[in-house]
């Protein structure tokens, strides 16, 4: 091989490896529209047009009538897919004062499936300064759930919803 | 020569770029999320046995032993011929391979597999019991599986295991007397066992449910030892994890993977099949059909129902549980729509040796149960959870390649 040929044949492989390295490289730029189709969807959580990345996942939260400044500590954290735990639910006025003595009755599920809670979760201890224990809660599957609370005291009643995205 | 040198370049182009995209076909196929899912299914994410607080002797080797030989007890049965192992066959996975679980008559549901029970809340497709002993003393009393009462079972330990019994359990009380303790006898729907039951004094009842329930836990502590054992997946995903995507590739075929891939995705399989064990050992209506010559099956519905009102539940005296131990009875979910027809999630290691498929076997190949899956039928009663997948022919085939990859290695 002369010379010139050597040159020609070291562009061509360095040309080659420049292309595809930039594809690669571009590939955050270009955006998703060369992946499958499938890590699209992975990427927008999840398949059935689910919004998960417009859910509002705070775990502080005003309930819908601002009655009441709510925020949960679970005792798994992460939270994992199939273990029994339990939360911490506290409970403060509008203006930041502990409400002691609350009813709070506990539901939830996947709107997305259509289905509830596996469990019946239940408030089982008022721990004071505002503090509940939530015991019994369950999420069996990924996706997105909704623990939903209704609370009720000193004759006000309001509700709030708790987002949660798992993965699987 | 120009046109050789640019005939040269093309070639050298072509070659490069070749090689460069056969590298990058050896490039992970699985996103992050998926790999994370994966690792959650790996059999090495399965956590250490826990203890079960309702059973004392759960991990006493005396109890393993001593549960194993009643396992395989045929003398244990109305008609000297049933044990446990007759319907739990080792060999198949400690099933029977049948639509209808067949002991000294036919019962309405499939027989369910054992492994890795120790790690479920539930047991039965229904629910009905929540611990492994309380379980195993369910077939022993119900007249088509063993069809005896519990004064028969404890005069036998007296007769033929009363060594082993009180070197575990204490002394066994002398059950010899034959009006004292009639057989038949027991809190059961049979009219003469419920009476000749009613006639016994409360201490005599006690006694002998008693010796009766820690038959079950020994049982229990047998059937705790029986675990699941690896699989080609498991390796699979030890090379993924490893970002070995040759090996990984040395251990599926590429239908294989592509099957997990629908598995993982568009098949909505790891909603219900999630975890080490492919359970998520909860209760789904999935529209499965009746089976027209067996009386209703509500499922879920009626066995939670079934569990709160049992003898031997984890709230009872014969449970060794404190109450805070029996957090899933405790919170269970008792009633609702979602509970009719529900049935348990049966792990999917092993899947391709237990056909038939469901809880009454209605689906004779795994083949049958997706095409169910895909066409998600309404439910016979009940809402089924199902929805229509849009699967083709041959996806379904790869995912019927990649669950048989669930079989142990050593089978
Ligand atoms: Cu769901």
């Amino acid at each position: 091989m002369n010379s010139q040929n050597k040159t020609i044949v070291i562009t061509a492989v360095v040309t080659a490896v420049l292309i595809l390295v930039g594809i690669f490289v571009l590939m955050p730029i270009l955006g998703p529209r060369f992946m499958h189709p499938m890590m699209m969807e992975r990427m927008h959580g999840g398949g059935s047009g689910t919004s998960a990345n417009d859910l509002n996942t705070e775990t502080t939260r005003m309930t819908n009538n601002g009655a009441f400044i709510v925020s949960f500590k679970s005792e798994l954290d992460p939270i994992t897919i199939g273990s029994m735990h339990s939360w911490i639910l506290h409970v403060e006025t509008a203006d930041g004062q502990p409400v002691e003595g609350a009813t709070i009755l506990v539901d939830g599920g996947m709107p997305d499936h259509g289905h509830g809670l596996p469990t019946s979760p239940q408030v089982t201890q008022d721990m004071g300064g505002g503090d509940y224990l939530v015991e019994g809660l369950r999420f069996q599957m990924g996706g997105w759930w909704e623990v939903k609370f209704n609370i009720s005291a000193d004759g006000v009643e309001d509700n709030v919803t708790f987002n949660i995205i798992l993965g699987g | 020569m120009l046109k050789k040198r640019l005939l040269l370049a093309g070639i050298v182009f072509t070659l490069s770029a070749g090689i460069l995209l056969g590298c990058s076909n050896q490039a992970s196929p699985w996103s992050e999320a998926e790999v994370e899912l994966m690792r959650t299914l790996w059999i090495e994410s399965l956590p250490a046995l826990p203890p079960d607080p309702s059973n004392q002797y759960a991990d006493d080797p005396r109890a393993v032993a001593l549960g194993a030989k009643l396992f395989s007890d045929v003398r244990f049965s109305s008609n000297g011929e049933v044990s446990c192992a007759t319907c739990h066959i080792a060999s198949k996975d400690f099933q029977d391979g049948l639509p209808l679980a067949q002991g000294v008559g036919t019962t309405d549901r499939r027989t369910m597999p054992i492994a890795g029970t120790a790690y479920s809340p539930w047991f039965f497709w229904d629910g009905r019991k929540d611990s492994q002993w309380a379980q195993a003393l369910g077939p022993l009393e119900n007249p088509v599986e063993h069809g005896g009462t519990r004064t028969f079972y404890v005069k036998l330990i007296q007769a033929h295991y009363k060594t082993e019994y009180e070197a575990l359990f204490g002394t066994l009380p002398d059950f010899s007397d034959e009006s004292r303790f009639p057989v038949p006898a027991a809190p059961i729907d049979d009219e003469v066992a419920a009476a000749n039951w009613a006639s016994m004094s409360e201490a005599d009842r006690e006694a002998v449910t008693l010796v009766y329930v820690n038959m079950g836990k020994a049982i229990a502590a047998f059937e705790r030892t029986i675990m699941p054992r690896t699989s080609r997946f498991d390796f699979y995903v030890e090379a993924v994890l490893a970002n070995d995507i040759s090996a990984a590739r040395d251990i599926f075929t590429a239908d294989e993977e592509a099957g997990l891939k629908l598995f993982l995705n568009e098949a909505n399989c790891t909603r219900c099949h999630n975890g080490p064990l492919l359970t998520d050992n909860d209760f789904h209506n999935t529209g499965v059909p009746a089976v027209a010559d067996l009386p209703e099956d509500i499922g879920r519905a009626r066995g939670a129902q079934q569990v709160l009102a049992d003898e031997f539940n984890c709230l009872s005296k014969y449970s060794d549980a404190a109450p805070e131990d029996c957090k899933e009875l405790r919170f269970m979910l008792a009633e609702g729509e979602e509970l009719e027809r529900a049935f348990k999630t049966p792990s999917l290691r092993d899947v391709a040796n237990r056909a038939p498929f469901m809880h009454a076997g209605q689906f004779a190949s795994i083949e049958e149960v997706l095409r169910h899956y895909k066409n998600a039928p309404d439910a016979p009663k009940g809402h089924s959870e199902l929805e229509v997948l849009h699967l083709s022919e041959a996806q379904l085939q790869k995912i019927v390649a990649f669950l048989k990859t669930l079989t142990a290695m050593d089978r």
